[in-house]
């Protein structure tokens, strides 16, 4: 009897739980299937689900109007720069607060941190001055430089939640073997680090590819990555609905194809390993 | 147990990363503090610049502005931060309970998080809020009834909707980590002692939970005081939607008053670190946990 319960109320979850599920990537999906509809069909009304002509024109319309190859390229350089600079910079920092804390540690980590709070439109203009100075307005360089800053704190923190999960014991083994500080790292401690490396760097690139302030305020022709892509689209004239969604299906679909193979990383990655 | 030797090494590896940072912040940061103390109009060269104390700062702060645009931020953040924490409990519980096709829910349920900014401020205004051909529209008059303007008969709440959407997925994802950890014998044990369900929530679910509630808010408040792009491609900061950040923006960037803008990006930097004072102070206290 008590098996009829549970089947019961599983089918209870199933149902409630997809509806919410559906419910909440409706517009996502809706935004998917008006990318293929003509633009009187996207706003017929009643609107049409599925049984409309399917076209891939607005895909091509909007490849002919602006060079998305640009955009996405431009994405792709400055969100992989960035996370691999920071990267770079980043594992040794951990490391060592991970392996050679000391008193100061969690006060370095929690400045860190704080650094996030920094409210990026109190010092656009000052980082906009330099930038004109030092000619990296409108360059993908630039990009890559600030937002590598601005994710630096959270890379810092996720590679620091992941070392501190390495047991000391496997370091003293090493080193009472004789192994040399260079050789622990390398041979020791980053095989064991490639998998938490991996997840901050996926988690990054995620970040890094929808940030919107910097890359809207910092860009103009040259090096706009796809957010300002589809802020172009933001312009009334523009009232396309099927081009716009075409548009923000090209936008969205890396980043959330990426994301869906990332999502247990992120729980992870982004509460820095405080919740479990 | 650590060596001299390794220690300084420590120092040398953390040095990059810790200077980087300190330039960072400190560099624009005393810029800012620079021009907030001066006349400052790029674009009006008749104005000639020179300081002016404390001018901005009174000046940003008794514009009528200034009040409605802190209130709106809070509004924006308290509504999105209440929305996503009270639906992202309920959420997590329920697909914590046994169903089928959970992956797949899952991947539904988190999808919105990975969608940039500027393209669901957009996806939202047009395809669903716009007033003649949006989607809501349809619905509303296939229900006989007049189609609302959401963003500009209800702009902070068209706001929050589109923000506590985008991250409902966050809350929901870490509160459900957080209640898979539950003990559910714990849960079992109450519940043959007979104790009701909402008792059994209040008493053992939500305690568990307080410490990634806390994790939830401290990494939202940080991303949402921030907001721009939402704001930027739905009302441009018409209909009372103007938060700090994008008031300070337009003193800047579209008034070219980088002197006022700046004295504006200090009172920000003050509010946000009230609020991360705060917000530390309770990760601190959860990191030695």
């Amino acid at each position: 009897m008590s098996r009829a319960v549970t089947t019961r109320r599983k089918t209870i979850n199933t149902v409630l739980a997809w509806s919410i599920g559906i419910l909440i990537f409706f517009p996502i999906l809706w935004t998917i299937l008006t990318s293929f509809k003509t633009e009187a069909q996207a706003i017929n009304d009643p609107p049409l689900f599925l049984f409309f002509d399917w076209t891939l024109e607005n895909y091509s319309v909007v490849q002919e109007r602006s060079d998305y190859m640009r955009f996405l390229w431009n994405s792709v350089i400055i969100a992989g720069g960035s996370t691999l600079i920071g990267v770079m910079i980043a594992i040794p920092a951990a490391w060592s607060m991970a392996f050679v804390p000391s008193r100061r540690t969690k006060d370095i980590l929690l400045w860190m941190l704080s650094t996030k709070m920094l409210p990026a439109v109190g010092v656009l203009y000052p980082i906009y001055l330099i930038f004109i100075e030092l000619g990296l307005l409108d360059t993908r360089i630039g990009l890559v430089v600030v937002i590598m800053l601005i994710n630096l704190p959270i890379i810092v923190w996720m590679l620091y939640t992941y070392f501190k999960e390495i047991p000391g014991e496997i370091l003293e083994a090493a080193r009472m073997d004789g192994a040399s500080l260079r050789e622990e790292i390398i041979y020791v401690l980053t095989p064991m680090a490639v998998p938490g490396i991996a997840s901050t760097m996926l988690l990054n690139f995620i970040l890094a590819w929808n940030e919107a302030f910097w890359t809207l305020n910092l860009t103009a022709a040259q090096a706009a990555p796809l957010t300002a892509f589809i802020a172009s689209y933001s312009s009334p004239e523009g009232l396309f609905y099927a081009k716009l969604s075409a548009a923000s299906t090209m936008a969205i679909a890396p980043i959330l194809i990426l994301g869906w193979f990332s999502q247990k990383q992120l729980v992870r990655g982004l509460t820095f390993g405080a919740v479990k | 147990m650590a060596t001299q030797h390794s220690r300084s090494a420590a120092r040398f590896m953390m040095a990059p990363a810790v200077i980087l940072l300190l330039g960072w912040m400190l560099v624009p940061l005393v810029m800012t503090l620079w021009f907030s103390f001066r006349r400052f109009l790029p674009n009006r060269p008749d104005i000639v610049p020179g300081w002016v104390g404390f001018d901005n700062y009174v000046r940003f702060v008794t514009s009528s502005a200034f009040w409605p645009s802190v209130q709106t931020t809070l509004i924006i953040v308290g509504g999105a931060l209440l929305i996503t924490i009270v639906l992202g409990v309920l959420l997590a519980m329920l697909l914590d309970q046994p169903m089928w096709g959970q992956g797949v829910v899952r991947i539904l349920v988190i999808a919105p998080f990975f969608v940039m900014p500027t393209v669901s401020a957009l996806v939202w205004k047009n395809i669903f809020m716009d007033p003649v051909n949006g989607l809501f529209s349809h619905l509303w008059r296939a229900f006989g009834a007049e189609p609302v303007v959401w963003l500009s008969d209800a702009p902070l709440f068209s706001i929050i909707l589109i923000v506590s959407w985008q991250w409902l997925p966050f809350a929901t994802l870490i509160l459900l980590t957080a209640i898979q950890s539950l003990d559910s014998e714990q849960l079992e044990a109450s519940e043959m002692d007979g104790a009701p369900p909402l008792s059994r929530f209040f008493y053992i679910i939500l305690p568990h939970l307080s410490r990634a509630i806390t994790i939830v808010i401290l990494i939202q408040t940080i991303f949402l005081l921030s907001i721009f792009a939402e704001i930027f491609v739905t009302t441009g900061g018409a209909f009372g939607t103007r938060t700090l950040t994008y008031l300070i923006f337009q003193r800047v960037l579209e008034s070219q008053n980088v002197g006022l803008g700046s004295a504006g990006g200090v009172y920000a930097i003050i509010l946000a670190n009230i609020i991360a004072i705060f917000l530390m102070r309770i990760v601190g206290k959860n990191l030695d946990a």
